[in-house]
């Protein structure tokens, strides 16, 4: 209770000292909207239909590529454990690749495949599967030895070694690996969506580079705002549960405080 | 005794032949001869401990019997089928509880049980509920593997061994990172459980007093080379208590012969 509290005055407080540098009259309105004409800007996106359409086709392109990706990071992730060639070869390659921003596949997507929704899912893909492809291949490499052995001598082989000892046994690097995947999806595609218009669809990135355009400084910071919540609810949904069932099993994590 | 209600009829225990192991271990700088020339038989149903100093390569037998890591000479036979890799029949415990941290209890008990095809999902989850009974840990089936004691993992690690029904047990120091008082409990449950069950067990240990309560065979191992030096009975009776007398006669016999042992080495 007391956490909420604090918590809340903090946000409170915040909002309280925007509406005094509005009020101050020091900045223009243009530059420095006030809170309720954000809230408005949000609330007529919302009824137009604006809004939803972009989120819509900002989350469609992110998972589909984030599916794509980890679809490919895993098992590639799990080859490069194992094979000293894949390691020499995919495994340096995407050492190499996964320090490259993602940002910058932006103008090779487009030269490649044009202002089309393959250019945006390209960009996400090559966000999601090189973190998630070394995500997995450290954690099948720090795999405590002894688990492998006791699940040899039960008869777990090949494939089922693989999905029920290897993936489960590198749950913790996997997860923080994923994570760090949807992290770097999430900025290129948002990059890629300010960077070029795509007529197929208007996404989040674009309708704050439309803001930035119309001089629209409530859709600007609305915008954001709507990004920053997405990316909240993402991290809820799709890596609490993760989370929270590691630190359950594992044990690890639980507050000494 | 609810194993005996329970439908299944147990795998007869096995018999096994070690049959002029050696094994080298090849480092970046030099090459190390772990075991010399091993021979070693146990009869089908006997508890047999390997005793010896660090070094003496008790791991590496225990690793070359189950089937694990391969011998550069000689073989092993069990129920005179030369083994070629792991398998269920031959299951291991080791010191650490080796235990999976992503499954419960329960799921770990059940781990061995999903790999035998021939049993039903019902079959597997009153096996896995009988082990579980047998090493007093019924009331933490689904418990995390991380909220037992280190005496509570080994039961559940011991459970989980037996589970598959093995023909032989492989425990390699299973009890070596325990307190003393959980230790002594569980050399009593051991011995009962080994009484119900009558498995084939080797049990690698560098604790001769434990050799001496659990084995019906004590085999003493020298270092560097391993070589198997000394082998003796031990006729007492069970269940066997860890501070008796007898017991304590016996130990010393074996020490004092582990301690020569010892001062040979140094001496080198």
């Amino acid at each position: 209770m007391r956490r909420v509290v604090v918590a809340a005055s903090f946000f409170i407080a915040l909002i309280a000292a925007w509406y005094v540098a509005v009020m101050s009259g020091r900045w223009s309105p243009v530059l420095l909207p006030s809170p309720e004409s954000i809230a408005d800007y949000l609330w007529s996106a919302l009824l137009d239909g604006s809004l939803l359409e972009g989120c819509w086709v900002t989350l469609r392109r992110l998972l589909v590529g984030y599916i794509i990706g980890v679809a490919m990071g895993l098992p590639l992730g799990l080859l490069t454990s194992t094979s000293q060639s894949f390691e020499d070869t995919v495994g340096a390659l995407a050492l190499g690749l996964q320090t490259l921003p993602s940002v910058c596949w932006v103008p090779l997507a487009l030269l490649w495949f044009g202002q089309t929704e393959t250019a945006m899912l390209f960009v996400v893909v090559m966000g999601t599967v090189w973190s998630v492809l070394i995500a997995t291949d450290t954690g099948a490499r720090t795999i405590p030895p002894i688990y492998a052995r006791a699940a040899r001598t039960m008869g777990s082989e090949g494939f089922h070694k693989w999905t029920r000892v290897v993936l489960p046994a590198s749950l913790p690097f996997l997860v923080s690996g994923m994570k760090q995947g949807w992290a770097f999806a999430w900025r290129s595609l948002m990059a890629a969506e300010i960077y070029v218009t795509i007529l197929t669809g208007f996404g989040l990135g674009h309708l704050l580079h439309y803001g930035r355009e119309l001089n629209a400084m409530d859709q600007v910071i609305g915008i954001m705002l709507v990004i920053v919540l997405i990316g909240l609810a993402a991290d809820k949904v799709l890596f609490s549960p993760w989370e929270r069932f590691l630190h359950q099993r594992w044990g690890t994590g639980l507050k000494q405080r | 005794m609810m194993l005996q209600q329970s439908s299944f009829i147990p795998a007869p225990p096995a018999k096994l032949v070690v049959d002029s192991v050696s094994k080298w271990y090849r480092t970046a700088r030099a090459t190390v001869h772990a075991l010399d020339n091993i021979s070693l038989n146990v009869a089908e149903g006997e508890f047999v401990c390997l005793v010896g100093p660090s070094g003496c390569g008790k791991t590496t037998l225990l690793d070359i019997i189950a089937g694990l890591t391969k011998p550069d000479r000689g073989r092993v036979l069990a129920d005179d089928q030369v083994v070629e890799g792991p398998g269920r029949h031959r299951l291991v415990m080791f010191q650490e509880s080796a235990l999976f941290p992503w499954l419960t209890v329960m799921g770990n008990v059940l781990f061995g049980l999903k790999l035998k095809p021939e049993l039903t999902a019902k079959e597997r989850r009153q096996i896995a509920l009988d082990h579980l009974e047998l090493v007093g840990l019924e009331k933490f089936a689904d418990a995390n593997v991380h909220e037992l004691s280190g005496g509570m993992k080994q039961r559940a690690a011991l459970a989980r061994s037996l589970a598959p029904d093995p023909r032989v047990l492989l425990m390699d120091e299973p009890l070596a990172s325990l307190d003393a008082m959980t230790r002594e409990q569980l050399y009593s449950d051991i011995q009962r459980i080994w009484q119900t069950r009558r498995k084939t067990i080797l049990l690698v240990t560098h604790n001769v007093r434990e050799a001496v309560c659990l084995g019906d065979r004590v085999i003493l191992l020298s270092p560097r080379p391993g070589r198997i030096c000394a082998d003796y009975a031990v006729p007492l009776s069970r269940p066997r208590d860890i501070n008796s007398a007898e017991l304590a006669g016996y130990a010393r016999e074996i020490t004092a012969a582990l301690k020569s042992l010892m001062s040979e080495v140094v001496a080198e």
